[in-house]
């Protein structure tokens, strides 16, 4: 035990050699290709499946849906050593492994290999509102998410008057929660979460929630638990200003394993450069269709691993399978939010556009100048059909997942994908309203212009 | 030095693969504030939105007996126990039999009710399925002022024996609780368990003596009838309320005991096996 006493004198959490392996089940040769066409056929795979099943009982292992089982490493000999007072941010792509770590520092879920050494009282904040419910009051739910979150009742009721004003819900502390407002419920939520007072504390994209004045108050508020003395806080976000606002070190995930730990900058800007600069969907040779089919997708963005700066150029790359099968061919796409709304609709129509070839596969290619959406997670929907009244190919959905940052300046907010679908150019005229010459020259003129600012 | 060293190990976490809480009992005890929460969670939630609230705690047991009654004691005319009313006897079934199988259901399906807690915040599991168990005591505890009033009308007086009645009490707490702890970590993992549940509580209410005295069970059979827990208990229950109108069968309550210390110690055991991977699973 001396060792660990050594290694963790200034560390308070240390990560050695950690991994984390999950089992996915899959259907072989589900899609496209018919390889169970008799019924004896499907006999005889569901029986197998379900003998596997019946030994995983029977062996007391996890029960895997569909006949292949697959290994799936989440993390991958991860490690890194977080000192008192550090406030770590933890970025990477969706899937680098960056839930399944906090949910091992939570110690909600177990390593499979590797340990994890922790120092002093950690609470961790995977979700806010965890617990919450709906049946009980507000006041109730204080109590219970503050159990929860391993408060005692002392220290909840200590803080209680300071939880509800900071919450703004004190006409409503006896009404059951499952009345409040979305808004409500959130602050109220965070409220309870910000009033934790423990050594380390493990935060997961909890700053992603509330309106926008209310996401500040609560950056401030996790910026004040970090700067007082003694506080640890590792943080996961999507917000890179965040990070860049708050973390003294950051710690960039790929595929489960660390690709940069050290000052935060560089970690963004490798998160921004490395890695190939689209998102691609691709459909398998065995998954190829007879008729015409959109076969690969392609979106090239501004940054690496589907990172897209605002206002750079964005190119869209299709390549259409089979277009000699059409007579006319019509082509569109749409590009969708986080919120399911399409924010853009391009097109190739006939007559203006001919996409239909003589003879083998076409290739599209749709160019923005400068995509002026706002930030956040954006996928495309694809269509490929024949003129009204003909026939429909195909439709995709869900391809090509990219997201938009911001990189080029920042406000006085933050960022937030609800704030808004894309910028528009703007000019601002201000002028005093008591004074009666409202010429020109009484304006302040203020242009808003990405290019110009950039 | 010895007690700094003591301290320093205390505050120093140790997440690894298969390493088992070293300090898991004394965690558990950390955490008696949330289990507390929990409970009174489950509480405040139950009789929510309802009109007749907690009188539904009253209604159903009450209605049991008065079926049990009319079947087994008019219809099948089985004997009751001793001199004691028929009533009086199969009430005293009832309570224990309802505190059990509620239980019993209500700490399976806790953790899969519970699946978002889980997922997103560490406590020791074991606190889930117990405090659900307090409900069914509450529950258990409003149905015994009916026993109360039942035995007023009746003019029965209990004797000294039901001064041992909380042993049996717990007795039947542990019987619900060891199942009821291997169930639901089952459940977690393979949700088949979830449809057995109600199945065997409706089943147990039959094979258990609720609504008839286990005397009226032929003598060499007696022994393997205990084999089922719930008959050592209710006859317990039995024996501490009618006041020496019901004998106790000594030889079938130790099966008993024996039956539900397994369970418990199973169940536990199985429960602590699994739990590590709860989160993985739910």
């Amino acid at each position: 035990m001396s060792s660990h006493c050594a290694t963790m004198s200034d560390a308070v959490i240390a990560v050695e050699n950690l991994s984390k392996r999950y089992l996915l089940g899959h259907k072989s040769g589900e899609q496209g290709v018919y390889h169970y066409t008799a019924l004896r056929d499907i006999i005889g795979r569901e029986a197998r499946n379900f003998l596997r099943k019946a030994v995983d009982v029977f062996r007391g292992r996890q029960v895997v849906q569909g006949d292949e089982v697959e290994e799936f490493w989440a993390l991958k000999n991860v490690s890194f050593e977080v000192k008192r007072g550090e406030i770590v941010g933890i970025i990477g792509r969706n899937g680098a492994g960056k839930s399944t770590l906090l949910k091992i520092l939570s110690r909600i879920t177990e390593p499979t290999e590797g340990r994890v050494l922790v120092r002093g009282r950690i609470a961790s904040l995977l979700e806010v509102g965890t617990g919450f419910h709906p049946e009980l009051t507000g006041r109730e739910n204080i109590f219970l998410n503050g159990a929860i979150l391993g408060m005692t009742r002392r220290e909840i009721r200590k803080k209680f008057d300071e939880i509800v004003a900071f919450a703004e819900v004190d006409r409503f502390l006896d009404t059951p929660v499952k009345r409040y407002s979305s808004g409500m419920y959130v602050r109220l939520a965070f409220a309870v979460a910000a009033h934790l007072e423990p050594e380390i504390l493990v935060v997961d994209e909890v700053l992603a929630v509330g309106d926008h004045e209310f996401q500040k108050k609560c950056l401030g508020k996790m910026h004040d638990v970090a700067s007082r003395e003694g506080r640890t806080v590792l943080f996961v976000s999507h917000n890179l200003a965040a990070i860049s606002e708050l973390a003294t070190r950051a710690v960039l995930l790929n595929k489960g394993a660390v690709e940069v730990d050290g000052d935060v900058p560089r970690a963004i800007s490798t998160y921004l450069s490395h890695g190939t600069r689209s998102a691609i969907y691709e459909r398998s040779a065995e998954q190829q269709r007879k008729g015409p089919h959109v076969s690969r997708v392609e979106v090239i963005t501004s940054n690496a691993n589907g990172i897209h700066s605002f206002g750079e150029p964005l190119e869209v790359k299709f390549c259409i399978k089979n277009a000699d099968l059409m007579s006319r061919g019509c082509f569109s796409f749409q590009i969708v939010n986080q919120f399911q709304h399409p924010v853009l609709h391009a097109w190739a129509f006939y007559p203006q556009v001919r996409i239909a070839t003589t003879e083998g596969d076409a290739v599209l290619v749709c160019k923005f100048p400068g995509l002026r959406l706002n930030v956040g997670q954006f996928y495309l929907k694809t269509y490929l059909t024949e003129p009204p009244g003909g026939e429909a190919y195909e439709q995709l959905d869900g391809i090509c997942p990219f997201e938009v940052v911001r990189t080029d300046e920042t406000i006085l907010w933050g960022w937030h994908p609800e704030a808004c679908s894309y910028h528009e150019r703007w000019e601002w005229a201000i002028g005093n309203a008591n004074k009666s010459e409202n010429s020109g020259a009484a304006f302040g003129l203020h242009t808003r212009d990405a290019y110009k600012a950039g | 030095m010895q007690r700094a060293r003591i301290d320093l190990m205390q505050d120093l976490i140790v997440i690894e693969a298969g390493g088992r809480e070293r300090h898991y009992w004394l965690d558990l005890w950390r955490y008696r504030e949330l289990f507390r929460v929990l409970a009174w969670r489950d509480l405040a939630v139950r009789y929510k939105q309802t009109v007749i609230g907690v009188l539904w705690a009253l209604i159903r047991p009450l209605l049991t007996m008065l079926v049990f009654t009319i079947i087994f004691g008019q219809i099948a005319r089985l004997p009751p126990d001793g001199t004691a009313p028929y009533p009086l006897m199969v009430f005293a079934g009832i309570l224990p039999w309802t505190f059990f199988s509620s239980g019993l259901s209500e700490a399976s399906n806790s953790l899969i009710n519970n699946a978002n807690l889980i997922s997103k915040v560490y406590f020791p599991r074991l606190i889930v399925p117990m405090a659900t168990v307090v409900v069914a005591f509450v529950d258990f505890l409003i149905s015994f002022f009916i026993l109360v009033l039942l035995m007023a009308w009746y003019h029965f007086l209990p004797d000294w024996r039901i001064l041992v009645l909380p042993i049996f009490v717990l007795l039947a707490f542990f019987a619900s609780v060891g199942p009821a702890l291997w169930i639901t970590a089952l459940n977690v993992k393979y949700r088949d368990f979830r449809y057995l549940i109600p199945f065997i509580v409706q089943f147990g209410l039959y094979v258990s003596p609720v609504g008839f005295s286990s005397n009226v069970v032929p003598e060499q059979w007696r022994l393997l009838y205990s084999l089922n827990p719930m008959v050592g208990v209710i006859d317990g229950f039995r024996w501490c309320i009618l006041g020496g109108q019901s004998e106790l069968y000594a030889p079938g309550l130790a099966i008993s005991i024996v039956v539900i210390a397994f369970f418990l110690w199973f169940g536990i055991d199985r429960f602590r096996k699994m739990e590590r991977s709860f989160a993985d699973l739910i």
